[in-house]
């Protein structure tokens, strides 16, 4: 708690103290009066005084006015003990407020756990702990095992382990060695390594990240535009509605009905309206939701850039993927050897060992895929035939590794492939020795994620690729979706996608999801633009509403539901509030409800949206 | 131009009134006020100096929300 929030709690303890004991002493008349000032005055000192400057203000609407009206209104009929248990409560549900809305504050940022507090910098050979923010592009930097990685750089000593949970939600370690590329808000788990640093704190991933999750309740959703408008007229409108409470009907009684006024037993009716009249429950709990689902999501490497993308995002009935880098792996992986007349280890040895000199993915997804450390000694004589691939002489035997083309140059019979993908040949000593398919990997996350997205309220999802047709066939086929647009240009799928946007209705929102890295006009033209693998991706952060930090499609579904659940609380806190609210002044117009019923509906109605609001943060397992 | 200010205020109501008041003041185009940051973003109109409007806006946001404070 801070200073502020203890000196009120000690108020409201020692005045709530007082009023248990005046509650046990037989008191009258004026002594009554006097004791009972003591509690209100050492409670209510500092509302009475703002709501006496807000009138030289001319702010007659102001939470601090309606309370002292009130509570004054009915230590004037005589309530005495009412007026001060109301300014009382009043205070709890302040202090309550205050309290929550720090906490809350604080867990999100310790979720968001990141920030790197210090840089170690080697001055003259000595260790030194600087400022990240002075650090200079260029510096070499040191970090122990344990430490966050402080500043994007490239590692240039050392070799480490990284946990990228902080920023992913995953924890899947990640390799670093001399001349990889790594990303601050990372924890150095293993090794020492030395980085030159290649952008300033401020350029950095930990920073924008950081600045990203700060300012995104900066973008107001509609709700929350609804009840800043809703305050604007509710709390005049309980104002006039008391003060016509208060006359009018003794009126009517005196004149029409030749009844007695009855003017206190009104007048105390059109104070209970003004208790009820703050808006603060409603107010405070829809930013706090807000802020609180958010902050859950970012702890779960899911980035929302506003308030109104979490709002789109639970409304979304439509999801639009690009193949590569979403759904696929967008790496080329060996996927099967067929008609091997050999060990297929042994065949892939060969086409591993005759393409070693090449850098083209290919070779390298061979390369991967056998594994082992290649003899580049045992390799001679190698002819590359542009186009079609290699003919090489391994340990001696000639070995030709390509496409159709190169078989029928060398003359020699092969076996088509009826699966999806580049298949390479391959011939040992001019003989058939089978091939290799290669191809794009379908993410093993991928099916789940679009069986998961039909769950949670998608109806169709599409899938656009630049690839080939059957390519694209076949990967949807796998994941059943059902509308596949292939071989398109980027220019197509901004076509698309508008026309997909066109034929919806207004509320059924569209969610492209892509890799960000050349989709951006498509992520700006669909409702909620979603990049994946975002991580160290500065252009997919920058183009896109939701950013999520890894590659996982799953992802996708679990911020659609944490919108969800999001806008659930904030739906269920304006119902709520407005609800309970409407039926304490029903029943305070007609004398049914008093103000002990009036202060719950003010501060009750605010804690326990509050609370509700809170759970926005827990997202963990959705 | 755009500017984020620090601000202090205690209640969320408080906030928006801060948000209408900032709106109406001259030479602010946009104001938008975030409580749970407890921030304030202004857009100024062209060629106006926040120097002269921020005492302004402080003046206008302490008569609707009185113990709130904007750090410029």
């Amino acid at each position: 708690m801070t200073k502020k929030q203890k000196k009120v709690l000690r108020r409201i303890l020692i005045s709530a103290l007082l009023m248990v004991v005046l509650a046990f002493l037989p008191l009258k008349g004026w002594l009554k009066f006097v004791l009972y000032m003591i509690p209100y005055l050492i409670i209510g000192n500092d509302i009475l005084l703002r709501a006496w400057r807000g009138i030289l203000n001319k702010q007659v609407f102001d939470e601090n006015f309606l309370m002292a009206i009130a509570t004054v209104g009915a230590i004037a009929l005589g309530e005495y003990v009412e007026g001060t248990a109301v300014m009382l409560f009043y205070q709890v549900g302040e202090l309550f407020q205050s309290y929550a809305v720090g906490r809350s504050r604080k867990n999100i940022s310790d979720l968001m756990d990141i920030r790197p507090d210090y840089a170690n910098v080697e001055v003259d050979g000595e260790m030194e702990q600087v400022d990240p923010d002075e650090v200079e592009i260029g510096t070499i930097i040191v970090i122990q095992p344990g430490e966050k990685v402080p500043i994007d750089g490239i590692v240039v000593e050392g070799k480490s382990t990284l946990n990228t949970s902080a920023l992913t939600g995953e924890s899947i370690p990640k390799d670093a060695a001399v001349g990889d590329e790594i990303i601050s808000g990372c924890i150095n788990m293993t090794g020492v390594l030395k980085i030159r640093t290649t952008r300033e704190f401020g350029e950095s991933t930990v920073s924008k990240i950081l600045e990203l999750v700060e300012n995104a309740t900066n973008k107001k959703s509609r709700s929350e535009n609804f009840i800043s408008k809703f305050a604007r007229y509710y709390t005049p409108a309980v104002c006039y509605g008391a003060l016509l409470l208060a006359v009018i009907p003794p009126i009517v009684r005196m004149v029409f009905l030749s009844l007695a006024p009855e003017w206190g037993d009104w007048i105390y009716r059109a104070l209970t309206f003004l208790v009820i009249s703050c808006p603060c429950a409603l107010v405070i709990s829809i930013p706090l939701s807000f802020f609180a689902g958010i902050g859950g999501a970012g702890a779960q490497g899911i980035l929302i850039k506003g308030a109104n993308y979490l709002e789109t995002l639970a409304q979304i009935k439509y999801v639009v993927f690009d193949k590569t880098g979403t759904l696929t792996k967008g790496n080329f992986e060996v996927n099967g050897i067929h008609h091997s007349t050999m060990d297929e280890e042994k065949l892939l040895e060969y086409a591993a060992l005759a393409e070693c000199h090449s850098s083209h993915p290919i070779s390298q997804s061979l390369q991967r895929a056998y594994g082992k450390s290649l003899d580049k000694t045992r390799v001679t004589d190698v002819e590359e035939v542009s186009g079609n691939g290699v003919i090489a002489k391994v340990d001696g035997i000639e070995v030709a590794a390509g496409n159709a083309k190169l078989m029928k140059r060398i003359g020699t019979e092969y076996v088509d492939c009826s699966h999806v993908g580049t298949v390479v040949h391959i011939a040992v000593n001019g003989v058939y020795a089978g091939h290799i398919l290669i191809a794009d990997t379908i993410k093993e996350s991928a099916k789940e994620a679009i069986a998961m997205l039909h769950k949670c309220g998608v109806f169709k999802t599409v899938m656009l690729t630049g690839d080939a047709q059957s390519v694209a066939e076949h990967v949807a086929k796998e994941l059943k979706i059902k509308e596949v647009h292939a071989e398109l240009l980027p220019a197509d799928k901004v076509h698309i996608v508008e026309n997909l946007i066109q034929n919806k209705t207004e509320k059924e929102k569209l969610a492209f999801v892509g890799d960000g890295i050349n989709d951006a006009p498509v992520l700006a033209i669909a409702d909620v633009g979603i990049a994946m693998g975002a991580l160290g991706s500065d252009a997919a952060i920058e183009a896109a509403d939701v950013v999520l930090m890894d590659d996982d499609p799953t992802k996708i579904a679990k911020a659609i539901r944490l919108a969800k659940k999001c806008m659930r609380i904030v739906y269920e806190n304006i119902y709520f509030a407005i609800g309970i609210k409407l039926i304490c002044l029903v029943l305070g117009a007609v004398g049914i409800a008093n103000m002990w019923v009036a202060i719950f509906a003010d501060v009750g109605v605010m804690v326990l949206a509050v609370l509700n609001a809170i759970r926005a943060l827990f997202v963990k397992n959705l | 131009m755009r500017k984020t200010y620090k601000i202090e205020v205690d209640c969320a109501n408080c906030a928006n009134k801060m948000e209408l008041a900032a709106n109406k003041t001259e030479g602010v185009k946009n104001a938008t006020v975030n409580f749970m940051a407890q921030k304030m973003i202004i857009e100024f109109e062209d060629g106006k100096d926040p120097k002269d409007i921020m005492p302004v806006v402080l003046k206008k946001c302490q008569i609707v929300a009185m113990d709130s404070e904007i750090f410029f």
